[in-house]
């Protein structure tokens, strides 16, 4: 019983990790078809921004609860000028180029932001410890299971329920939607596809480096943790479908379940099961669990 | 007449001559080119790469200035100015490979020096025997460099896995006598591997009725590590071994302390010397931590250790962790080989089979210890090495180890004619520990 409570929470406290840094990378598959391999920038640079806010917040002596949220304006903010930056300065001239020139140049531009980042931030590791200290932990048996985690939960919720939201309910979701399905149609009724295009690359930048800043109080923030995030962002957008919030969300679920179950009963299976889960969908659903019907333009 | 015929003479003698006599300086004024190879960027540049790259920095220019204290002395290696070229190790096998070729092929190097990855030297180490390069390994740690066959071209005077493991058990069955349980989490590649099967088989010898619980081997810089606390959480153990290292290192660490796991089970780190200074009071007290030799809080007291962690630390403002240690065993080692194949040539140039020739079973002081390379027919190192307890001092804002054990080399290294499976599979037969 214990071990099966410890799998379920295991798994949604990893699903929660894995949505929140895939909900962006897909949001911008989804509206502008661009794999952007940068994401992984956002991911970093949200962490090391929130790892330097959260280190010089804490060492004033101020309240916890101002720290939180320090931690998200500031990845928030980062990658709203990183979004725009890029979005403005360099994306919008490949547009309508071959998807795998998007895709090289996307990766380009991840290669010289690791750069950046050394330059900024040079090569020592950083740590934002507080946030996860500051929010305590809780025993349920011989479980104990961390206050931040649970808080990370939530905020995934949150973004999910929220993204669902904003898709059906609001007018600028409405947009995003009909811009998803036919961007020309889209444009020919008078929507502004180019406003659309950067107002979502920048939302993704956002939502990745949030991603990042949330993730800053667990890890070390060293050099080439966008590296590994952005191959764990892959394989659950893929299997969720690409450019599917809705995937995205089950793809976690799903991926972040099969990991627990494997390092608590079978550990030697973790290293293969996010990818051996992702093989198995595709073999059934080659374009993800929850990809939309294309229609076939002539 | 005769006069001019011998005033010609000398003329001819001396010009003759002198080609020789300048080009005897010339050839020892030669630099001495090294290639350092150490992660730059990664998830391992901060704790392993950097550190070790500062201390080739800071030696080379104290090399090359002469002002090491004895028997490092001489000016460079023998003389003669050393020229370093850093390259990351950052990257795929593949890529580390290239670069090695690089260094040799392009650049001409004399010595390749460095790789803090396993899988690295595991790679680079039948190239460099391909290509006749002379190469010492650093920071590296798996036996299996010189346990698989014989090397000629390759050194490594740093002790490998096995040396720590060994001692991690024996501090492990000292302080804690009841352990019955244990556990592991290491990971999934060659150095983790290893570590556990070395921490493992020793603890069959030491504590035969003892049992494994959890064994876990997460992906290499995975990060998150919330379902494997879980797992030890609710194990029987009684202590949790990790040879965890870099980023993995220090998240394992603020992950666990979250979630109340070291001070439950005590973490057995045999790298956590790395993470002493930046994870600070986030370390829980009762870890046990080791340094892959009797470096830093380890070291023993010398005018050497203190030249060295003076210049380091003037420098980088912050102490000189383990890696760089290594890095100066290293350099030191190959600047005792080099000069002791001069030396024995009355002065010249020592070629590449020269300095593997006085290499091979060198032993050598280095500022925390003294090295002997008695294993892998002399091209491996074994030296002693210590573990200590953990403790973060709140008043001086810095961290201590207590209950500081030192093992003597010959304890917990294999002897020179075997493998360290066979040896820890006999029961660490021959072992001299008093």
């Amino acid at each position: 019983m214990l071990t099966a409570l410890a799998i379920f929470t295991d798994g949604l406290v990893y699903a929660a990790y894995l949505f929140v840094v895939a909900i962006g990378l897909t949001l911008i598959f989804g509206v502008m078809k661009i794999l952007n391999v940068t994401h992984g920038s956002f991911y970093a640079f949200g962490a090391y921004g929130a790892a330097t806010a959260v280190g010089i917040y804490f060492d004033k002596g101020w309240p916890v609860a101002g720290g939180f949220l320090l931690m998200v304006l500031t990845a928030m903010l980062i990658g709203l000028v990183i979004g725009i930056v890029l979005e403005r300065g360099i994306l919008r001239f490949v547009y309508g180029k071959d998807e795998v020139v998007i895709v090289l140049v996307t990766y380009a531009v991840f290669l010289i932001l690791e750069d950046v980042l050394i330059l900024v931030w040079g090569t020592n590791s950083y740590s934002a410890y507080q946030p996860l200290a500051a929010a305590g932990n809780f025993e349920v048996g011989a479980l104990v299971l961390s206050g931040y985690d649970m808080g990370l939960i939530a905020l995934a919720a949150t973004l999910a329920a929220a993204s669902h939201w904003a898709l059906k309910y609001t007018r600028y979701g409405r947009l995003l939607t009909v811009v998803i399905f036919d961007q020309e149609t889209a444009a020919a009724f008078g929507i502004n596809v180019t406003v659309v295009f950067t107002l979502t690359f920048v939302l993704g930048a956002m939502l990745g480096a949030l991603g990042g800043a949330v993730m800053a109080p667990k890890i070390s923030v060293t050099l080439g943790i966008g590296v590994e995030v952005i191959v764990l962002a892959f394989a659950v957008v893929v299997t969720g479908g690409l450019g599917s919030i809705e995937g995205a969300l089950l793809g976690a679920f799903i991926v972040g379940l099969c990991r627990a179950a494997a390092v608590h009963l079978v550990p030697q299976l973790e290293l293969f099961v996010v990818y051996g889960v992702m093989a198995l969908v595709l073999v059934f659903r080659p374009y993800g669990l929850f990809t939309q019907v294309q229609p076939r333009k002539i | 007449m005769v006069s001019r015929i011998w005033t010609g003479a000398a003329a001819l003698v001396l010009a003759s001559t002198l080609p020789a006599l300048a080009q005897q300086p010339a050839q020892q004024a030669q630099p001495i080119k090294i290639g350092i190879v150490t992660f730059l960027t990664g998830p391992a540049a901060a704790p392993f790469g950097i550190p070790g790259r500062n201390a080739a920095e800071t030696l080379i220019e104290a090399l090359n200035a002469g002002k090491a204290p004895a028997p490092y002395n001489q000016v460079g290696i023998g003389g003669a100015k050393i020229e370093a070229k850093y390259v990351d190790e950052a990257g795929s096998t593949a890529n580390v490979v290239t670069e090695f070729r690089n260094l040799v092929q392009r650049d001409k190097v004399d010595v390749v020096l460095g790789y803090v990855s396993s899988g690295s030297c595991l790679a680079v180490t039948p190239v460099a025997e391909e290509l006749q390069q002379l190469t010492v390994l650093d920071v590296c740690g798996t036996p299996r460099i010189f346990e698989e066959k014989p090397r000629k071209y390759v050194f490594r005077v740093n002790p490998h896995a096995t040396m720590d493991n060994v001692a991690a058990a024996k501090y492990v069955m000292e302080k804690r006598k009841d352990v019955s349980v244990y556990s592991g989490i290491n990971q999934n590649y060659a150095w983790g591997q290893d570590s556990w099967r070395d921490f493992n088989l020793t603890m069959k010898t030491l504590a035969p009725k003892a049992t494994t619980d959890k064994v876990l081997f997460p992906k290499l810089f995975a990060g998150e590590f919330g379902a494997e606390i879980s797992a030890l959480l609710t194990s029987n153990s009684q202590i949790i071994h990790s040879s965890f290292f870099d980023g993995d290192l220090e998240a394992f660490i603020y992950q666990s302390a979250a979630r109340g796991l070291p001070q439950r089970i005590p973490l057995v780190l045999t790298t956590g010397e790395t993470s002493l200074y930046r994870a600070g009071s986030k370390m829980t007290d009762g870890t046990i931590i080791g340094a892959r030799g009797p470096h830093t809080l380890l070291a023993h007291d010398s005018p050497l250790n203190t030249w060295f962690q003076q210049i380091y630390t003037e420098r980088y403002s912050q102490p000189a962790i383990y890696p760089a240690y290594h890095m100066a065993q290293s350099l030191f080692g190959l600047k005792m080989a080099w000069e002791k194949a001069q030396t024995k040539k009355g002065g010249a140039r020592p070629t590449i089979d020269e300095v593997i020739a006085a290499f091979e079973g060198l032993e050598f002081p280095t500022p925390s210890t003294t090295v002997r390379l008695t294993l892998g027919k002399g091209h491996q190192g074994a030296t002693d090495t210590a573990y200590g307890t953990f403790r973060w001092n709140k008043s001086e804002g810095k961290p201590e180890l207590t209950d500081i054990v030192r093992y003597p080399a010959e304890c917990v290294n294999p002897p020179p004619d075997m493998d360290s499976v066979a040896w820890l599979e006999a029961g660490m037969k021959g072992a001299k520990c008093n």
